[in-house]
């Protein structure tokens, strides 16, 4: 409590916002991608967004983040635009890749969203690299590394542990541990806790809340300060869940149910949003007021994706450019 | 070659400090192509690191794509599998993923190739499959003048370029330049003009095929050896232009023979310049096994002086 009060009502709002934009957005994509009128697979946050506002909020120009194939929150937090998003996802001239990435290739480099990364743990090399441009180039900047409690099974986190820890680079692992590992129960694959991983390394580490942003904030902000200040690494694990499936179409190719309906409905007791809400009203802000932003993110939702169905499709001819920089570089 | 390419990184290393030199023994210098960097420019931008290669990798790609011009040292070429992920899923991709928003001024380094009795975990040519990934830019330089200029130009290339060197085979091969040389990426050389019969090599080859040039020369045979240099991009005109000339090409290559870069430098001379052909192309490329250990069975897999001799009189005897 001590710590809501210490963070600005109009912070607090502005978080809800941005959640709830990510939400919005989201929701929208499901019935979008079921349709069959989306292209290839999306992977939603919904349940997740106070682990991307909450970070997001811990960073500033200068700083890099690499995503994972659930990208589309960790997008929209570092404040990449919703249209450009889903004209993205789309498949669009429009979009921001110019519909060469796609749902898990969504990234924004102004924004220092390195991306989403359609293989699993990627993303921590690329922001390895990215703390390591930092120490060298940039000291005070940081670099996140999102991933997921799948991407902690992968070796590069044990390699990125080491020499994150022996060269004290300004990075924060951030371990969104939603509880499924696609359609597998994480316990039932991952030995032990999972932050405890960073602790041989000599790296602090713990797990946090990840549905309360107030919580992830107040943990990010010390792992990303300890980064600026030379101090090394950190290790996050957020402990959320998936509210959605892992990719919207499962249903369309998998058997039956592979998690209890109960186990959801508890977990969204705990909506990420609606905790937010919460504390906001405690705090005195009205109802009306909440309402008004739920709104009008879905007014701004709405609004990205007639952008990007109003969007033409990509020339085919862009199809071969990109793929090198083609300016001679300077001697 | 290894003396060129040593210089390249010094005379690079002392023009931009945004390069730093990444790899396995990098201070040391097991090869000796980055001996001295580490007294030179300190230990803050000559990194020895743990055998990490999929996190080495990846990290290269991030750094490049953030600001900095890394050159990771992979040791040999067969590593690179190790490191497959971040080469062929992200520095092969990223750029044209994100439309073009990231560059990553990056070198992946390796010696490739056998002949020195390394195993067949040692000795591999991966060129061919580096070139299908399509996103990097692949050299091979043959000699040292080749080595210093193309390091130096892939260095200040802002693309991922993967830089495969024939580690110590490449010394008889002419001196290095001093100073400022720089051989633009894309550019293949005729190391040897002739009129009868073109030879493309790649790599060491290229030496194999200066020798086997020499031999011919003698019967009375005019061998002319192109080094395309560059793999990717393929300077095709020059390649071309060659057997247009000469109505006739054989293509030597350490990579192993199926769906490897002598086929697809056959396959294109096939498509741009049947007309002028006056014999079948032949290549002369690595048997389709892992290359074997001991000495005698190595040579009998890898192209040999010999078969190269075969492959061009073949061709000569078809008119």
């Amino acid at each position: 409590m001590e710590l809501t009060t210490a963070i600005e009502t109009e912070t607090l709002t502005g978080w809800y916002r941005r959640m709830s934009l990510i939400r919005a957005v989201e929701e929208r994509l499901g019935p979008a991608s079921r349709s069959g009128e989306l292209p290839g697979p999306v992977h939603v946050s919904i349940g997740q967004e106070a682990i991307a506002v909450g970070v997001a909020a811990c960073m500033r120009p200068g700083d890099w983040a690499s995503s994972t194939h659930r990208g589309h929150g960790h997008f929209l937090a570092l404040g990449g635009d919703p249209k450009l998003l889903i004209a993205e996802i789309y498949g669009r001239a429009t979009g921001i890749c110019g519909g060469k990435g796609g749902s898990m290739h969504v990234a924004d480099i102004s924004r220092g969203m390195l991306g989403a990364n359609g293989i699993v743990g990627a993303g921590i090399g690329l922001a390895t690299g990215a703390a390591l441009t930092a120490k060298r180039l940039h000291p005070g900047s940081v670099a996140v590394a999102f991933f997921g409690d799948g991407g902690a099974n992968e070796g590069i986190l044990f390699e990125s542990l080491n020499l994150s820890a022996l060269w004290s680079l300004p990075l924060v692992f951030i371990c969104e541990n939603n509880g499924w590992s696609e359609f597998v129960r994480t316990e039932s694959l991952t030995r032990g806790q999972i932050s405890k991983r960073a602790e041989p390394f000599g790296i602090p580490n713990g797990q946090v809340d990840g549905n309360d942003i107030v919580a992830v904030f107040a943990e990010v902000s010390e792992a990303v300060e300890r980064a600026r200040a030379g101090l090394g690494p950190t290790f996050l694990e957020m402990l959320t869940y998936r509210t959605q499936g892992h990719v919207e179409s499962e249903l369309t190719f998998l058997p039956g149910a592979y998690r209890p309906d109960a186990e959801v409905e508890e977990w969204k007791l705990r909506d990420p949003i609606e905790l937010l809400a919460v504390r906001l009203r405690s705090t005195g802000v009205e109802s009306d007021t909440l309402a008004d932003i739920q709104g009008e993110v879905g007014l701004e939702a709405d609004a990205a994706f007639q952008f990007a169905r109003e969007s033409p499709m990509p020339d085919p001819a862009t199809a071969l450019k990109d793929v090198f920089v083609e300016a001679v570089p300077t001697a | 070659m290894i003396q060129a390419i040593n210089q390249a990184l010094h005379e690079e290393m002392a023009r931009d400090e945004r390069v730093v030199v990444i790899g396995e023994d990098v201070a040391i210098s097991i090869f000796g192509d980055t001996r001295g960097l580490a007294e030179t420019f300190g230990a803050d931008r000559v990194m020895d690191t743990p055998l990490s290669e999929a996190l080495l990798s990846g990290m290269t790609v991030g750094a490049a794509a953030t600001g900095l011009r890394p050159v990771l040292h992979l040791m040999f070429g067969n590593f690179l599998y190790t490191a497959w992920d971040a080469i062929a899923n992200q520095a092969a991709k990223l750029r044209y993923m994100t439309g073009g928003q990231i560059s990553m001024p990056l070198v992946f380094m390796a010696v490739f190739g056998g002949g020195r009795s390394q195993g067949a975990q040692h000795s591999d040519s991966m060129h061919s499959m580096l070139v299908n990934l399509a996103g990097l830019k692949v050299v091979t330089p043959a000699t040292p003048a080749d080595a210093k200029g193309l390091m130096k130009a892939a260095i200040r290339d802002d693309n991922p370029v993967v830089f495969l060197q024939s580690a110590g085979r490449g010394g008889e091969l002419g001196d290095i330049p001093d100073g400022e040389w720089v051989v633009p990426l894309g550019v293949a050389d005729v190391k040897r003009p002739g009129s009868d019969v073109t030879v493309v090599a790649i790599g060491a080859m290229v030496r194999l095929a200066m020798r086997a040039a020499e031999t011919l020369a003698a019967e009375g045979i005019s061998v002319e050896v192109v080094d395309p240099r560059t793999l990717r991009p393929l300077d095709t005109p020059t390649l071309v232009n060659s057997v247009r000339k000469t109505g006739r090409m054989v293509v030597v290559d350490e990579g192993r023979l199926s769906a490897g870069m002598a086929s697809e430098i056959a396959a294109i001379i096939a498509e741009e310049a049947f007309s002028s052909l006056r014999a079948r192309i032949r290549r002369v490329a690595a048997a389709d096994v892992p290359i074997p250990f001991s000495p005698d069975l190595e040579r009998a897999v890898l192209p040999s002086e010999q078969r190269l001799l075969e492959a061009i009189r073949s061709t000569i005897r078809a008119d």
